[in-house]
């Protein structure tokens, strides 16, 4: 249950990201969820999006380094100790999270949080073991 | 194909004789005609009748880039103004531009040098000549333009810039031979990349480039993806402009013209004569410029001189791509540095665009490197790790290169200048 996520190389700068959302706004692609990563010189700003590959393309035509990653969504309560379950289940199973972030489903019922493991086959078998619902990529797109 | 063999291939004896004589002439003509020679002759204490040998224009003053603005416009001039049918001037890279005057013979000799170049490059009557340098006051375009036309080449004087239009020209016209800046030809071949235009497609066989510095790796760079042979061209206007020297297809150095401009090297800071094969500055004397002979030019581009014969079978002597200038090398940190060395080092990494740019700074007392590269999916990972692993990379392979740290930044592809005549590839902000 590997999930598309695209990520975008930005400069630490400034309107680098408005043009960025701006492209994805003028070829009416709708964000899903959204997580920065940055460092003083340069940002990652990673997405989900209903269509990963048109979202792509549409970037790329703007210019921007894009990637297209595997990464893994799950569905958790969205009430105290949701996270700290699922985080306990890859400690224990000893799988390294690269990032991780989360966002709130519309309904408010559950919260859908994004993990990118180590070995992101080994961090699907460990969840999936623990009875986590994984979301898949059809999914996330009529979230 | 050698366009003046008589020329080309003479033997050294022979040539020599025809250079004194030329050397005689024009010490001569300068000494009577232009009052800054007369002047610094006078200084020096020597005439024209002192110049017995080649030897012994050691004795000759240098003629600096300085010199040649402090007579700006027309004060090198040693004809009469009627004379003159053309001036250009430099492009004015390190300051104000200095001035060139040709009289119809100067246009002549242009022409033949020119002609020489093209056909070095393979050019004939048969080809097609796409001539992308800016024409104008910058010697470029017309010296190339001047050349195809005495070979009877169909010149295209489409000039800089307009890349749509050039790819469009190029292929309903199939030029044959490209002439342009190195990262002009580097953005051509990008621009044609993103128009899908298979290069199979084109007619191209050879590019002459020249009006910068430029390296092997570039070289190689552009040949594959404009399917060409790319040949390196060098002139400076305040010799006459491009065709001073121009290298064949065995790619082992430039061919100078000699019988009309004879080199030297020299050591920048002693000023004292090299042999061949000894790195320097080249210095430049025109044998047979009429408008403006100039002696012992400093021209600031460090190379080397070869001897002997080449395989292609001319005799003229063959001088190394420029490396560096002898003014505008880096020292940083106590360590001198050329742009080119940079540019090797970072085309040899895989993945990585061939724009950058470098910039010298001193935050404090000590001189910092930054060297701004383009990220490209090769250097891009969703992981913050990764990314300053591949940044990691490359400054460490820079730092191995030229021995020195180096801070490398990634910015966004085409976020670095692109330029249609000479790339800035250095800014210094230092406070000298």
């Amino acid at each position: 249950m590997k999930v598309k996520q695209i990520s975008v190389f930005l400069e630490n700068k400034k309107g680098r990201l408005k043009k960025a959302v701006h492209a994805l706004a003028e070829a009416n692609i709708n964000i899903r969820a959204l997580s920065i990563a940055d460092t003083s010189e340069f940002g990652i700003l990673r997405l989900m999006v209903p269509d990963p590959e048109q979202a792509k393309k549409v970037l790329e035509e703007n210019n921007f380094v894009v990637k297209l990653n595997d990464v893994i969504a799950v569905e958790v309560p969205d009430r105290p100790g949701g996270l700290d379950k699922i985080l306990g289940i890859l400690t224990k199973a000893d799988m390294n999270v690269e990032y991780i972030y989360a966002f709130v489903e519309k309904k408010g019922e559950k919260a859908i949080v994004v993990i990118r493991t180590e070995d992101i086959n080994e961090g699907i078998r460990v969840l999936k073991e623990a009875k986590v619902p994984l979301l898949s990529s059809e999914d996330i797109s009529v979230l | 194909m050698i366009w003046n063999p008589k020329a080309e291939c003479m033997d050294e004896e022979k040539r020599r004789k025809i250079q004194l004589k030329r050397l005689q002439d024009t010490v001569k003509r300068a000494y009577e005609n232009v009052p800054y020679y007369h002047k610094k002759f006078n200084e020096l204490g020597i005439e024209p009748e002192d110049i017995e040998s080649l030897e012994d224009i050691k004795k000759l003053p240098f003629t600096t880039k300085q010199d040649l603005r402090e007579a700006y416009p027309f004060g090198m001039f040693a004809v009469p103004d009627d004379d003159i049918i053309e001036v250009h001037t430099s492009s004015g890279t390190t300051g104000k531009p200095t001035v060139s005057g040709y009289t119809q013979a100067d246009i002549d000799l242009w022409s033949e040098v020119m002609a020489r170049a093209l056909t070095m490059a393979g050019a004939t009557k048969k080809d097609r000549i796409q001539n992308c340098y800016g024409y104008g006051l910058f010697t470029g375009g017309l010296g190339i333009h001047y050349g195809a036309q005495r070979i009877g080449a169909t010149v295209i004087p489409i000039s800089a810039g307009n890349t749509k239009r050039q790819i469009e020209i190029m292929q309903d016209f199939e030029t044959t031979i490209l002439t342009c800046t190195p990262s002009y030809a580097l953005y051509l071949a990008e621009a044609l990349q993103k128009e899908n235009v298979e290069i199979e497609n084109l007619k191209l066989k050879a590019g002459v480039f020249g009006a910068e510095m430029w390296t092997e790796e570039m070289r190689n760079t552009i040949e594959e993806r404009l399917g060409l042979t790319a040949l390196n061209i060098y002139g400076l206007t305040e010799i006459i402009g491009p065709g001073v020297a121009m290298e064949c297809h065995e790619k082992n150095g430039l061919h100078i013209f000699e019988d009309h401009f004879y080199p030297e090297i020299i050591n920048p800071e002693t000023l004292e004569n090299l042999p061949p094969g000894k790195k320097g500055e080249l210095v430049l004397t025109t044998l047979t410029r009429e408008a403006m002979p100039i002696i012992r030019f400093r021209t600031r581009d460090i190379t080397t001189l070869r001897k002997g014969e080449c395989p292609c079978g001319r005799t003229l002597i063959r001088m190394d791509r420029i490396t560096g200038r002898s003014d505008d090398m880096l020292k940083i940190r106590g360590v001198i540095v050329f742009p080119s060395q940079i540019e090797e080092a970072l085309l040899k990494i895989d993945g990585l665009e061939p724009h950058y740019q470098i910039v010298v700074t001193r935050p404090k007392y000590l001189d910092e490197l930054e060297v701004q590269v383009e990220a490209s999916p090769a250097l891009f990972s969703d992981e913050v790790k990764h990314v300053e692993e591949a940044k990691k990379m490359i400054e460490e392979h820079l730092q191995r290169e030229i021995g020195l740290r180096v801070n490398v930044t990634l910015v966004e592809p085409e976020s670095l200048p692109r330029s249609e005549g000479k790339a800035i590839r250095v800014i210094d902000k230092r406070k000298f």
